[in-house]
């Protein structure tokens, strides 16, 4: 029999092939970040971090994702409460609703949500023809439709952990603290939201990481006028040929991005130990 | 149960079927905007009309685009989901060290910022002198399909009983022909499931693509954005309406073959 050893091996090919045409790249972008003319040098950061225009670009990113986060995990986690407590058909409604548009492309779903946004669009159509705005009102371009949009394509990134985490859960935990007497506020508190704590850590993690660097959405629902750190780095490489910039905005956006996978597996493991 | 059990649970699902509502949204309304008379976007549409639809062959480039899309994500999933069986085999029946770092490194791709693999694989590509584009998106979409062919097999076979394929082998097959013949059959659902969102992932692709493309190699989402500079007419709902129903097709072969619940493990 063939020993158990050389099983490994059958991981070489894939192995391989991930480290020259992923990490090594990556590897190299980062380290090239660093450099100018083969020497070590923090100069192109310096130049990043001292232009205004830059910094409110990164600011506004870090922003636009983190309300992303926040909105996404707004609508999800009662969402997820309820599709744990679902059945039958109603189940099959939930998980319709979270395959289908995962299934269905980033771009197909940015360019609805341009359709539905804009000026004479869908959205203002109907405020209009229901009497709750005399004329259109201006959305497409905004922020808040950005958010919005990004929130809707994300949404199931956050759902689906939560309700892993809920759905494992022993339903006979809070059932036991109500018949000792807590409070249904209090059982949410110290009981439900602490056990499902991993499944919002991933999520978030997850949704973060994905509104970062979106490029689509952003491109699509705001256009030009408003940059985000991703938007800035294709037009550096693909428009205005500055790969200096461009390698350094990357390179800030990999760091960003191995930050939170780090931050959130360290988070996740405090709260499994907790528990 | 009392009032403030009902009130939660009253609040949970009327925000829970709102988020239905919402996350269909997009959808739908897409759907209903690609069957317009018009030449703009106005629902519900003046005149259900197929002319959308019809004015697509017109569309130049759009075949081709199309094919080459098709072409990337078969390819990059089939040599995904072998890469994945032999590392997804190496790391659950292994007994080496560092099984877990494997693991995690083999999904990593799904965290990092497509836009920055893009931009990376082009000076990369660049400095080892690859010039040919379907070359360079076929290695780069095999970096986005291979997690998720992964993700799947990983979880899978961590629960498979691979006594199974031991007793193949005491019957007399090789260890290729019994992972062949014992150990992929058996894990049809995951190979259909990790399959199937690699292929879809592949097709959406655009951050890693746009900087591997030329002028004569443009996948659909790249072709798709452009048109919308150019032309921004109701035939791009039409185009996404394929793509929906693509869409549609994979679930209900997913849902019916392994289950809509299994799907979302993966």
């Amino acid at each position: 029999m063939r020993s158990l050893e050389n099983i490994g091996l059958l991981a070489l090919p894939g192995l391989t092939f991930l480290a020259v045409v992923f990490a090594l790249p990556l590897l190299m972008l980062l380290l090239k970040s660093f450099q100018i003319d083969g020497q070590f040098s923090l100069e192109e950061y310096r130049l990043f971090f001292s232009d205004e225009y830059n910094m409110s670009v990164l600011w506004r990113t870090l922003r636009v994702a983190a309300l992303t986060t926040l909105l996404a995990l707004l609508i999800a986690y009662p969402t997820a409460i309820a599709m744990s407590r679902a059945n039958g058909i109603w189940l099959s409604i939930f998980l319709v609703a979270m395959v289908l548009p995962m299934s269905v492309g980033v771009v197909v779903k940015a360019f609805a949500w341009s359709i539905i946004f804009r000026t004479r669009g869908v959205l203002n159509d109907t405020l209009m023809s229901l009497g709750l705005i005399d004329a259109p009102i201006r959305m497409l371009f905004t922020e808040t439709a950005l958010i919005i949009g990004a929130a809707n394509v994300f949404l199931p990134f956050m759902v689906l952990p939560i309700y892993a985490v809920l759905r494992q859960m022993d339903s006979r935990l809070p059932e036991a603290a109500a018949s000792l007497g807590a409070t249904p506020v209090f059982r949410f508190f110290n009981v439900t939201l602490p056990l499902s704590l991993p499944g919002v850590v991933a999520g978030c993690a997850f949704v973060f990481s994905l509104a970062v660097s979106m490029y689509v959405i952003p491109s699509l629902i705001v256009g030009e006028r408003q940059q985000t750190l991703s938007m800035l780095t294709a037009r550096s490489f693909l428009f205005l040929r500055n790969e200096a910039l461009g390698a350094t905005i990357s390179s800030i956006l990999l760091i960003i991005a191995i930050s939170v996978v780090l931050g959130s597996s360290w988070l996740a493991n405090r709260l499994g130990a907790r528990q | 149960m009392t009032g403030t059990d009902r009130l939660f649970l009253v609040l949970s699902w009327t925000i829970g079927l709102c988020c239905v509502v919402f996350l269909m949204l997009p959808i739908v309304i897409t759907v209903a905007a690609s069957f317009t008379s018009s030449s703009v976007y106005t629902l519900p549409p003046p005149e259900w009309s197929l002319r959308w639809y019809q004015s697509l062959e017109q569309r130049s480039g759009l075949w081709e685009a199309v094919t080459l899309s098709l072409n990337l994500a078969l390819v990059s999933t089939a040599i995904s989901l072998v890469l994945g069986t032999l590392a997804a085999v190496a790391v659950t029946r292994g007994r080496f060290r560092g099984r877990e770092a494997i693991a995690t490194f083999t999904v990593s791709p799904l965290m990092m910022p497509g836009l920055v693999v893009g931009v990376a694989l082009l000076q990369f590509f660049r400095e080892i002198g690859l010039r040919d584009a379907y070359w360079s998106l076929l290695l780069g979409h095999i970096v986005i399909t291979l997690p998720f062919v992964m993700r799947t097999l990983l979880a899978s076979m961590s629960a498979f009983d691979f006594s199974l394929v031991d007793a193949a082998r005491t019957l007399g097959l090789s260890y290729p022909k019994a992972i062949l013949k014992v150990l992929v059959p058996n894990l049809a659902p995951a190979y259909l499931t990790g399959g199937l969102f690699a292929f879809l992932a592949s097709m959406d692709n655009y951050p890693i693509s746009i900087f591997l493309t030329d002028a004569r190699n443009k996948t659909l989402p790249i072709k798709m954005l452009q048109y919308l500079e150019e032309q921004p007419d109701p035939s791009l709902a039409a185009m996404s309406s394929g793509l929906i129903l693509m869409a549609v097709i994979a679930l209900v072969v997913g849902a019916r073959t392994v289950g809509l619940n299994r799907m979302i493990q993966g």
